[in-house]
């Protein structure tokens, strides 16, 4: 019997991380922008990208949504009055999507190509914690937090908002009523993140949708080849 | 609550590397976990059990080393460790510092493993 040492340094998630890259690639050449939105639940992801993908179609956008949940099809029925392409992945007790499920529900998208697609919006599961540690192959994580949740939620969730390249502050119509200190939020969120991009928007008045929709059409042509 | 998910790809990993080494038990298990990785240890020692029941992992040791999280400061160009995960700033000079150079790690160091007999050349 001997006992020796294999060293291995290799990546827990390789697979995920591998598969991850495929889809960074793929996406790169299709020319479409990719982007992961997370949150806790309840933060209205649901309600500003139904407002995101109606106004992208308005102005003549190209643009299809990937919603995970654990279960139900109810946000993707939502998100398909729109008027874009919209597909549901239930994860079924998984906490947070993977590349593979991306990957597996791509290809079995009927009538939806990258190549004919600018915008690519993939909602993950509402959860602040494990949805960080999975790259799906996306170009810009977007950390959602709602007025109503507290301004100091980034300091708690630091993995994840260092994670992220944009943050959306939603429901702002009701700040005042909720007493949201907007001031202690952006500094929170930009101790743990100090170059992030932050965004004020209300999905039920459409204000500061303006400057998120001029975001992504700058981030869009970068993506155009 | 991933970290069962994370363990499972523990395991699969470290079975697949023993197909080198056929025969073989594991006796241990170091991991390479960045603070900023949002993985709990205890989580991870208590799923590793359940894990690696029935797997010729059973019965191994599973050592965790977390790594800190350091950043690279644009502002003076230092690296060093952030002193907490609420402030990522610089150490030396305390400005802010989006550069993070550690502490995302998530990886598998090594195993220890016993061969039943000599490796005959």
């Amino acid at each position: 019997m001997t006992t020796r040492i294999v060293e291995l340094r290799q990546g827990i998630l390789k697979k995920n991380d591998e598969l991850a890259r495929g889809l960074r690639s793929r996406f790169e050449t299709a020319g479409v922008l990719v982007l992961n939105l997370v949150s806790s639940p309840g933060t209205g992801k649901t309600a500003f990208l139904e407002r995101t993908l109606r106004e992208v179609l308005a102005h003549g956008g190209r643009a299809a949504a990937l919603v995970g949940d654990l279960e139900t099809d109810n946000d993707a029925r939502r998100l398909a009055a729109s008027g874009a392409p919209v597909r549901q992945i239930n994860t079924h007790g998984i906490c947070h999507l993977e590349a593979e499920m991306v990957s597996k529900h791509l290809e079995a998208w009927e009538g939806v190509e990258l190549g004919q697609l600018d915008y690519l919006f993939i909602e993950n599961v509402g959860n602040l914690v494990c949805p960080s540690s999975y790259d799906l192959g996306e170009r810009i994580r977007v950390a959602l937090l709602s007025v109503t949740e507290g301004e100091d939620k980034p300091l708690k969730y630091p993995t994840l908002f260092n994670s992220a390249d944009a943050a959306v502050i939603t429901k702002m119509d009701i700040a005042a009523a909720v007493e949201f200190d907007r001031e202690a939020a952006h500094r929170n969120i930009r101790e743990i993140r100090p170059d992030i991009r932050i965004f004020e928007t209300s999905a039920k008045t459409g204000a500061g949708m303006d400057g998120w929709l001029e975001y992504l059409a700058r981030e869009g042509r970068r993506c155009q080849v | 609550m991933h970290e069962l998910s994370i363990v499972s790809s523990v395991v699969d990993n470290v079975i697949e590397t023993l197909e080198k080494y056929p025969g073989a038990r594991v006796t241990e298990v170091r991991l390479k976990v960045g603070a900023l990785a949002a993985v709990i240890e205890d989580s991870l020692q208590f799923c590793y059990g359940i894990a690696t029941e029935g797997t010729p992992l059973e019965g191994s040791r599973l050592v965790v080393n977390i790594v800190p999280v350091t950043v690279h400061c644009e502002a003076c160009g230092a690296d060093g460790p952030i002193e907490s995960l609420q402030s990522f700033r610089c150490p030396g000079c305390g400005e802010p510092a989006a550069d993070v150079r550690h502490g995302r790690e998530l990886e598998i160091e090594a195993i220890e493993i016993e061969d039943p007999e000599e490796v005959k050349p």
